[in-house]
């Protein structure tokens, strides 16, 4: 029903009309580029490569096996329909217990089981979304802030702020030093917002990071839990991409500095993971977001939060039986990152072959591109030209570094776990005659000797034969359409 | 400076409430046949456990949902990646066909308004965020569900202001009642935003009538930036007349003539209907396109899991098993209803005449001391202590006359029903023995116990007999 603008304003709240859900950022413009024309292998196979989805696509083999061969988990099927009446009639937000112990241990394994966690401190919430609205709802009052290093998930403008009011105020970090964070940037930050009369309530960190696909070395995290504790705010720790580490330097949970690192002072009551099973598992779909607090009151209130968010009984069972499978569980962690090292090694190979670098990571689903050198100038619009070519002309949908909120233009975050062989190899083709076209533009421009132009060609056949050379595996598997 | 944000540390989230209170009494001391028979008996928890047979029978004989299959091949991988918060497309069909379903079909829903949530909590906390500010009123018809006071004020810092309704016309909404919220909200300085109120009623167990419900309409009508929210999450519990009657059959009828289609919204859920609150499945329907992008772009804070979508989208599409279960169900409720109705008939208790839910709306005002809210505190820690039912006192749900209790009766067995009421019959029994003791020391009030003791004493004899 059509109504004028004005009489919206009146009869909504400022929530409903505003901007706050983040939406019209152009993160979701590639998105829209991608829904309106997807790739597909056999069906489309000049449509638009999702590249901008950091879901975990490699492993759902071992699952969907897992789940074949445990009927029991299902409350549907035969073998477990007796459990069905107790598990659809629970809506206790303690969650079912043995849920929640699974998740527990799943947590500690994925810290190579050096640290346990409390089963009576784990609060379910709708995703790692809903985890980090709940944990800004019990840490901050409307005005307040919460610090958060860039460049970060664009997700985080709406998932903190939209309906709590709170403010996000970035910490500056740049490819000088690898976008590493210092304690002078957090210091810088922190004194802005004091400056600017802004509470600042907390510390936001992902760590493995997103966008950059890196880990936080101990040097870092002991900086970190040294400045939260100094300023007295709070520490969240999103690790949600903790079990996508694939190699060396291993993956260092804040958990594990509260426990080892006990020459720095930490007041406990300070710090909070989120967590979620979605990048780690690859099933964003069934919702499984945790917070883990180390404050009894932050347990307490968010727990009662959860309500709002809870996770469906029906996964919280099939979870809990997949989770307590130790030989499951520890077969999935190695090959999942087995697979992703190996697709890291695959793209990264790709893009290195045509030139383009990615800041050097060890995590994630995902790349930090730098794009820098193929920038007409310096600058952002320069950065939504070349974005625009990408999606429309080169057909791959990235995230611009902007929609990171990164200070420094070029930079492009490139998800590669989120399809299969195929799909990478097309995509690197179409990435390497992109660049090479360029390349071939801005040769003919700059009017350099023929020699250089013949080079460039044979270069060209060189790389057709390594990418389509008869012994690379690119199976026939039909592509996985992302519903987003 | 505080650690923790204000709403952290206050207590709007209603968990002190006796509501609450009673269930952590229950869970320390649950009633279990063989274990624990003389545990407390949970009559606290509206839950729909009636029918769960006749989903375990449709799951036997559709074995392809359980395994994550569709036409025999597998979807899980699109499954377990599916997180687009505007739902699955089939699921979302078989849930408005539901809908339109218990209601006779008098109505239709369109797929493209409906978002789905976690739960009616969510459903309902969500609607508030999209229509009103932090501060602004809606005002609710009491008694209502405790649980509104969480979902609709906590995060949103949104207000309540109760519509009174009383025992002399059976708690139904009247013109001065409405008018007398919405003055007392003037005078608090409250902008009013809405009405909400839900149909059935939770605690009351009664449907709206045709004419509550053309009031309402005409009264958001009036103003232009008022919305009615009608929670009807208890439409598949209606086992009698008069039937249910939906606000959209409502607008239907009205032909909508007053433009206000875009300012009504419906919140439902499949906890109570279906009996399946663990899978956390609620939804908000809404005419308004504004309100519907608003409240799907929130629902990524609650969406409902991949998996629970796919299995009901084919159990709601089985349109010749939703004919039969929402028929079968109200059966069974009416039956349940039936049963505890006379039960607390022959303890000397009457309830409010009602037609739906899975609850009555008992009176137990004769049994309290006096006409006060602690008098009915002090009866409900005497049910819940020593009679070993958890039941919810009327102060809970708000309720401006003291001694009214929500007893529940679709969340046991029909056993154990028996024994929660022959426990209330005998601690009935023996209150009216101590208070005629009382009496005959020279007690006061004799005046106004003479009557209803009179009454018990007629009973008691008859119960004798029947023993």
């Amino acid at each position: 029903m059509e109504l004028k603008a004005m009489d919206q304003t009146q009869l909504l709240s400022k929530m409903a009309i505003g901007d706050g859900h983040g939406e019209s950022s152009p993160y979701f413009d590639g998105w829209k580029a991608y829904d309106e024309n997807p790739f597909h292998l056999t069906d489309n196979p000049n449509g638009v490569i999702q590249m901008g989805l950091a879901e975990n696509q490699l492993t759902s083999d071992l699952v969907e096996d897992w789940i074949l061969n445990n009927p029991e988990a299902s409350i549907c099927t035969p073998e477990g329909i007796n459990g069905f009446r107790a598990i659809a009639n629970f809506q206790d937000y303690h969650g079912l217990a043995e849920f929640i112990n699974a998740v527990a241990k799943f947590m500690a394994r994925t810290r190579g089981n050096r640290i346990t966690f409390d089963p009576d401190r784990i609060v379910m919430s709708g995703g790692a979304t809903g985890a980090h609205e709940v944990t800004a709802f019990c840490l901050a009052d409307p005005g307040e802030a919460f610090l958060v290093p860039i460049p970060y998930y664009p997700g985080f403008d709406r998932d903190l702020r939209w309906r709590t009011g709170v403010q996000l105020v970035p910490v500056m970090c740049n490819s000088s030093n690898n976008f590493m964070l210092t304690k002078e940037a957090l210091e810088d930050a922190y004194e802005k917002a004091e400056k600017d009369n802004i509470r600042v309530k907390g510390l936001l960190i992902t760590n493995p990071s997103n966008p950059l696909g890196t880990i936080m070395d101990r040097k870092t995290l002991r900086t970190v839990v040294s400045f939260i504790n100094e300023k007295r705010i709070h520490l969240v720790c999103d690790e949600i991409y903790a079990a996508t580490v694939f190699s060396h330097p291993g993956f260092i949970s804040i958990a594990e500095i509260l426990e080892e690192e006990t020459d720095i002072e930490c007041d406990r009551n300070l710090v909070h993971i989120v967590y979620s099973l979605s990048k780690d598992m690859g099933f964003p779909g069934f919702r499984v977001g945790i917070i883990y607090s180390y404050n009894d009151a932050v347990v307490n209130c968010a727990r009662k939060m959860s309500s709002f968010g809870l996770v469906s009984t029906q996964t919280q069972y099939l979870l809990a039986s997949m989770l307590n499978d130790d030989e499951f569980v520890e077969r999935f962690l190695a090959e999942s990152a087995k697979r992703l090292a190996q697709r890291f090694r695959v793209f990264t190979g790709g893009l290195a072959k045509v030139g383009i670098k990615c800041l050097q990571s060890n995590a994630g689903l995902f790349v930090w591109m730098d794009l820098r050198h193929l920038l007409k100038k310096p600058t952002f619009d320069s950065e939504m030209e070349l974005w625009k070519v990408i999606i429309h002309e080169v057909k791959i949908n990235v995230s611009p570094g902007s929609s990171f909120h990164c200070t420094e233009p070029g930079w492009f975050r490139v998800c590669y776990a989120n399809m299969d062989d195929m799909a990478v190899q097309i995509a690197l083709q179409r990435i390497r005659t992109f660049v090479l076209q360029n390349k071939e533009v801005v040769v003919s421009n700059k009017k350099h000797c023929w020699h250089s132009n013949l080079r460039l060609s044979l270069k060209t056949r060189r790389f057709d034969d390594i990418m389509m050379s008869p012994h690379s595996p690119l199976p026939q598997s039909p592509l996985v359409k992302a519903t987003n | 400076m505080r650690l923790l944000s204000t709403k952290a540390t206050c207590n709007s989230h209603g968990q002190d409430s006796s509501y609450f209170l009673g269930w952590q009494e229950y869970e320390k001391n649950p009633y279990d046949e063989i274990h624990n028979p003389k545990g407390i008996i949970q009559m606290g928890l509206a839950e729909n456990q009636l029918s769960f047979d006749l989903l375990e029978s449709w799951l036997a004989k559709n074995p392809d949902v359980a395994g994550f299959k569709r036409d025999g091949k597998s979807i899980f991988r699109e499954l377990a990646l599916f997180q687009d918060y505007h739902g699955l497309p089939s699921f979302k069909k078989a849930l408005v066909d539901f809908m339109a379903e218990i209601r006779g079909n008098k109505v239709t829903f369109d797929p493209d308004h409906i978002v789905l949530t976690a739960g009616a909590t969510s459903a309902n906390e969500t609607l508030m965020f999209c229509l009103a500010d932090q501060g602004e009123a809606f005002l609710l018809p009491t008694p209502y569900y405790p649980g509104f006071d969480r979902d609709l004020k906590w995060r949103t810092g949104a207000e309540i202001v109760p519509i009174q309704c009383t025992s002399s016309n059976n708690f139904q909404i009247t013109e001065t009642a409405l008018k007398q919220a919405y003055e007392e909200a003037r005078k608090r300085n409250l902008r009013v935003k809405g009405v909400l109120v839900t149909n059935p009623s939770n605690p009351l167990g009664t449907t709206m009538s045709r004419s509550e419900l053309n009031l309402l309409v005409d009264f958001i009508k009036e103003k232009t930036d008022m919305h009615l929210i009608s929670d009807e999450i208890y439409s598949g519990t209606v086992f009698s007349s008069p039937g249910f009657v939906s606000v959209m059959e409502i607008l239907k009828e009205r032909n909508d003539t007053d433009g206000i289609g875009n300012r009504v919204h419906v919140v439902y859920s499949l906890s109570k209907d279906l009996g399946l609150p663990g899978f956390r499945v609620g939804a908000i329907y809404s005419e308004n396109d504004t309100v519907v992008a608003a409240a799907t772009k929130m629902s990524s804070f609650g969406l409902v899991s991949s998996q629970t979508q796919y299995l009901l989208s084919a159990m709601l599409g089985d349109k010749k098993f939703t004919r039969n279960y929402i028929v079968e169900n109200q059966k069974r409720l009416k039956r349940r209803q039936r049963m505890m109705v006379s039960g607390l008939q022959k303890a000397g208790i009457s309830c409010l005449e009602s037609n739906a839910g899975l609850f009555c709306w008992v009176d137990m005002r004769h049994l309290l001391h006096s006409n006060t809210f602690e008098a009915e505190m002090e009866l409900w820690k005497k049910i819940v202590y020593q009679v070993g039912l958890n039941i919810s006192p009327g102060s809970s749900c708000h309720c401006t006359e003291p001694g009214w209790f929500r007893v529940c009766f679709a969340n046991m067995s029909e056993e154990t029903l028996t024994l929660a009421m022959k426990r209330l019959k005998n601690f009935v029994v023996e209150s009216t023995c101590t208070q005629r003791s009382a009496l005959f020391n020279g007690t006061s009030k004799r005046k106004s116990l003479t009557k209803w003791v009179f009454r018990l004493s007629s009973r008691d004899h008859r119960e004798q007999e029947e023993r």
